[in-house]
């Protein structure tokens, strides 16, 4: 949702033509034969995990030394071995699929705070303890601390699934997909296309820590995408809406399947009525749900504790003080379950928790990795994060959502004289530092004499963060978050968020209209 | 794996895959070494050095397509990746569209040099690496008092493709990118710490800025943002920073492909041959540009690169065809994927320009923003300057454009003479007149 720096992204050559599918049974990396017959991942235990990647705590323990061997004083290997697939329908047809198979693992080494990172995609002694070779370049003095004893650290699980992806295959997938086609255009005889996804990705995480500490956890993720296009009196117009999280099969229920349909024909139909609003500053309803979009640009980014160490963001001096009324309350969390961004411990072997960003209008508490806790001396909040092995650890946020506050939905929306109802988004983007950050209303109502009136779409709406929290003046008891969640950016790497608010009132915002 | 090892291993599983059950077969292979590094307050902030590779087939079996991709390139794990990826098509609905592209679109024997690959890349040791950022760095921290913090950055890759169609393609390409630049953040007021960065990305090493102007660069851009205001909302001329236009103008990019078209979500369907834009207004796609940031010899469908004009004077003369939606539309195709783009220039520089504009805004930075694809409508975030009579007054943020890309094309007044050198979508500055900005 934010790039900090264009830098280019690399991606493989499957990622054109998209990555991902299904497959019957399950992929599997190395030492195949052996974890074929493996319990359920749920059931997997620590031995499981050393054989699925074929290492064991010497070999581990002995390339973490090789980390350190140039003066490192901490150093972490993390295992990665994940499946994503996308099965796809367009034109009325299941017809198209991609998978793609992930292994590899990367070695870290950190000397205070600065990082040396490599990665191999071959998990075999030799090629290891080259990556960490190489990642022990960042430090240049001498022999550094010696990895210690691993001690298996126990997590809680926040994503039980009943039916995993593993045990789904294919054709499980294709009649859901095609019901939801054929129920989506009987709804509304305008309705000309529909183009539906179904990715589902499951990764096996094994990793261990300088100083003591290995865990594993098994991370899947479900998600369906709807898009529906209209035609009406020579008029096109088209809009969607997702459903998903850390789930399996059994949460793509009938019910889900009827909110997700009858959802994306409404936004879509609606378009067709739009109006639009004069371009300037108005205030602005948040709708509960993915609302949660105006916490992640306005304030969470700016809240990720390197940004404030190295002082560039606008949040970067003001623990402590503050920020908003006090009935605000600004929560990012890893313990939602089932939620896209929950995490049953962090990429870097550290406990998730719900760390309050804002308590009561004061600025409470950064998101910490490793680096940042020490460097602000308080403990990890359990937000170091990494795309995949390929990366090394950023503080990144997981769920942020706003805490119940004390006005209710009709209240709010009858204290607006004229003023945007927004819905639905799309993206959106934050200067940390300045402050500036946008979201993009995919659909929304106006709001006239305490009414909700006619639908809006494609409305980009911009502020600053400081500023818009200052000027959030009413919070309904109404908090969702939102069924989609959606992948955030930062410095070219993408992780699985969640968003939530409850319904919320903000003085003045920037809209971006044509007029 | 060598180059020559990696065009057998992919003609080795395109052979197991027909042997398993395909009818066609498309097999890629890439590999990529990487180095980059960060360095911030005099040290290294982080060191990163990694080779990575994958295998990319697509399986086309009984009219039916599936596309699978794994890292793990050892011959028995690829035999059960195939196996179990051709198990899987099976299940998929017949789509007779899915079938190789025609070998009459493929390339001829002889291909001319494009110059994506740099021999020097061999030498670039890592004292070379870490001298770079260090002064990129320095040069920085020595051009204002405002500054709160600099990060530089240095990164070279070294990329090797091969794919093989089983209807009679084989091709391979190697390419070498160079990238360094620094971001820098700066004290404005009590509160805020605008950013700005420069970042030049070139296929030849010898080619990038020197330290020295990456440094003042970056500098020169965050530094002008101290100060900057929200104006009232309105019709502003807008003018467009060279580096910036593709940002804006790519955001109609998906409307002019043969999918968006098929799928009724283009608001240039129909459009073909018409007038869409100012006369000023020319767009060429062309892969075969020399150090072309995207130049190849052949696209994912292995049609043969060839340059063609998008937009002739405002005409608008194709769309961008791949294989798959060119056979559903019953269209010829002609590479479904981007290349380096580039315009048709004017002769006047950014300077000059700004000295026509009465009172408009310099657009420096595009934030957050989309489109509608299937109507046109877009509303994206800008900062940058604002111009009174011919003059820079001062620096412009949280405002917003929003508008119609069939209005705003039309509302191109001129055109510069300023390609902007490290991208592949070689904008100049363009002036466009009356556009509605949204702010206070």
């Amino acid at each position: 949702m934010k790039s900090k720096f264009s830098r280019r992204d690399f991606l493989k050559k499957s990622s054109t033509g998209v990555a991902a599918a299904v497959v019957i049974p399950q992929f599997l990396g190395p030492s195949v034969s052996k974890v074929f017959a493996a319990p359920a991942a749920e059931d997997m235990t620590l031995n499981d995990y050393y054989e699925h990647f074929g290492v064991n705590e010497g070999l581990i323990r002995q390339v973490m030394s090789e980390a350190l061997s140039r003066g490192g004083d901490y150093s972490d290997v993390y295992f990665e071995h994940s499946v994503t697939s996308y099965v796809g329908l367009e034109d009325n047809a299941v017809n198209r699929a991609y998978s793609d198979i992930d292994f590899g693992v990367g070695i870290r080494t950190l000397k205070g705070d600065q990082t040396g990172y490599s990665f191999t995609e071959e998990i075999t002694p030799k090629a290891m303890k080259l990556a960490a070779s190489t990642a022990a370049n960042i430090a240049s003095s001498g022999s550094g601390a010696e990895p210690v004893h691993l001690k298996l650290h126990k997590t809680p699980n926040y994503y039980p699934v009943k039916q995993s992806w593993e045990d789904t295959s294919i054709d499980q997938k294709v009649p859901y997909l095609q019901q939801i086609d054929e129920e989506a255009l009987a709804m509304d005889p305008a309705l000309i296309k529909t183009r539906i996804w179904y990715i589902t990705k499951y990764s096996y995480i094994l990793l261990a820590t300088s100083d003591g500490r290995v865990v594993y956890d098994y991370r899947p993720i479900g998600q369906i995408y709807l898009s529906t296009t209209a035609e009406k009196d020579g008029r096109r117009e088209q809009n969607g809406y997702a459903i998903g999280g850390r789930v399996g099969r059994e949460y793509f229920t009938t019910a889900k399947k009827d909110k997700l349909i009858k959802t994306s024909v409404r936004r879509t139909m609606e378009m067709f009525d739009a109006v639009t609003p004069e371009p300037g500053e108005m205030p602005v309803v948040l709708a509960a749900g993915s609302s949660g979009i105006l916490l992640h640009e306005a304030i969470g980014h700016g809240m990720e504790a390197d940004f404030n160490r190295k002082e560039i963001s606008i949040f970067s001096d003001k623990i402590g003080k503050p920020v908003a009324e006090d009935f605000v309350t600004i929560i990012d969390d890893g313990t939602n379950m089932n939620a896209r961004g929950a995490l049953n411990i962090d990429d870097e072997a550290n406990a998730t928790e719900r760390t309050l960003l804002v308590e009561n209008g004061i600025l409470k508490s950064y998101l910490h990795d490793r680096i940042s806790a020490d460097f602000y001396g308080v403990e990890p909040t359990g937000s170091g994060r990494r795309q995949s092995f390929r990366y090394p650890n950023q503080p990144r946020m997981r769920c942020t959502y706003m805490s119940n506050g004390p006005h209710s939905k009709d209240e709010i929306i009858k204290s607006v004289d004229k003023g945007l109802y927004a819905e639905s988004f799309t993206n959106g983007q934050v200067y940390i530092g300045a402050g500036d950050f946008t979201f993009y209303v995919k659909s929304g109502r106006m709001i006239e004499n305490g009414k909700l009136t006619a639908p809006v779409k494609d409305i980009n709406i911009i502020g600053n963060g400081p500023e818009v929290l200052r000027d959030i003046q009413m919070v309904a008891d109404d908090l969702e978050l939102a069924e989609g969640g959606g992948n955030c950016g930062k410095g070219g790497q993408y992780v699985p968020v969640s968003l939530g608010l409850p319904t919320a009132k903000v003085k003045k915002i920037t809209i971006g209209s044509a007029g | 794996m060598n180059q020559k090892e990696r065009l057998e291993l992919a003609k080795w599983a395109m052979k197991f895959a027909l042997k398993s059950g395909a009818d066609q077969v498309s097999v890629g292979l890439f590999n990529q070494r990487e180095v980059s590094i960060e360095y911030r307050d005099k040290r290294m902030e982080e060191l990163k050095e990694s080779t990575q590779n994958s295998l990319n087939a697509d399986i086309y079996a009984d009219q039916k397509y599936s596309s699978h991709s794994t890292n793990d390139l050892r011959k028995d794990s690829l035999e059960k990746f195939l196996s179990e990826a051709i198990a899987a098509t099976k299940y998929l609905a017949k789509d007779e569209y899915r079938v190789l592209t025609d070998p009459k679109y493929y390339p001829g024997g002889k291909r001319a040099d494009i110059q994506i690959y740099d021999p020097a890349y061999h030498d670039v040791e890592s004292s070379t690496r870490v001298k770079m950022v260090e002064e990129i760095e320095s040069v920085a921290m020595d051009q204002s008092d405002d500054i709160i913090s600099v990060s530089s950055w240095y990164e070279d890759t070294y990329t090797q493709t091969c794919m093989v169609n089983s209807n009679g393609f084989e091709g391979q390409a190697a390419g070498t990118r160079f990238g360094a630049g620094a971001e820098v953040t700066v004290r404005d007021g009590d509160e805020g710490r605008p950013a700005d960065y420069f970042w030049a990305s070139t296929r030849y090493f010898k080619d990038l800025p020197s330290n020295e102007d990456l440094g003042k660069w970056a500098v020169e851009r965050a530094v002008r943002k101290i100060g900057q205001k929200k104006l009232d909302s309105g019709k502003y001329d807008m003018v467009i920073e060279n580096r910036v236009g593709s940002r804006f103008l790519g955001l109609f990019g998906y409307s002019y492909t043969a999918q968006a078209i098929q799928q009724k979500n283009s608001f240039l369907d129909g459009k073909l041959d018409q007038k869409i834009a100012s006369e000023l207004l020319t767009v060429i796609d062309d892969p075969t540009m020399k150090k072309g940031l995207s130049s190849r010899h052949y696209d994912g469908d292995g049609i043969a690169a060839k340059k063609r004009v998008v937009i002739d004077k405002g005409v608008l003369k194709t769309y961008f065809v791949d294989n798959y939606y060119g056979r559903k539309l019953g269209w010829e195709p002609n590479g479904g994927q981007t290349s380096n783009i580039i315009f048709g220039y004017g002769d006047k520089s950014r300077d000059e320009i700004i000295k026509e504009v009465e009172r408009g805004i310099l657009v420096t930075g595009f934030i957050g923003g989309n489109s509608n694809s299937v109507t046109g409508d877009f509303s994206i975030g800008v900062v940058g300057q604002l111009i009174e009579n011919g003059k820079i007054v001062h620096a412009v943020n949280e405002m917003n454009i929003a508008g119609n890309a069939s209005e705003v094309y039309n509302q191109l007044v001129a055109m510069g003479n300023d390609p902007y050198p490290y991208s592949s979508t070689r904008t100049p500055t363009m002036w466009f007149k009356d556009i509605t900005f949204s702010g206070k």
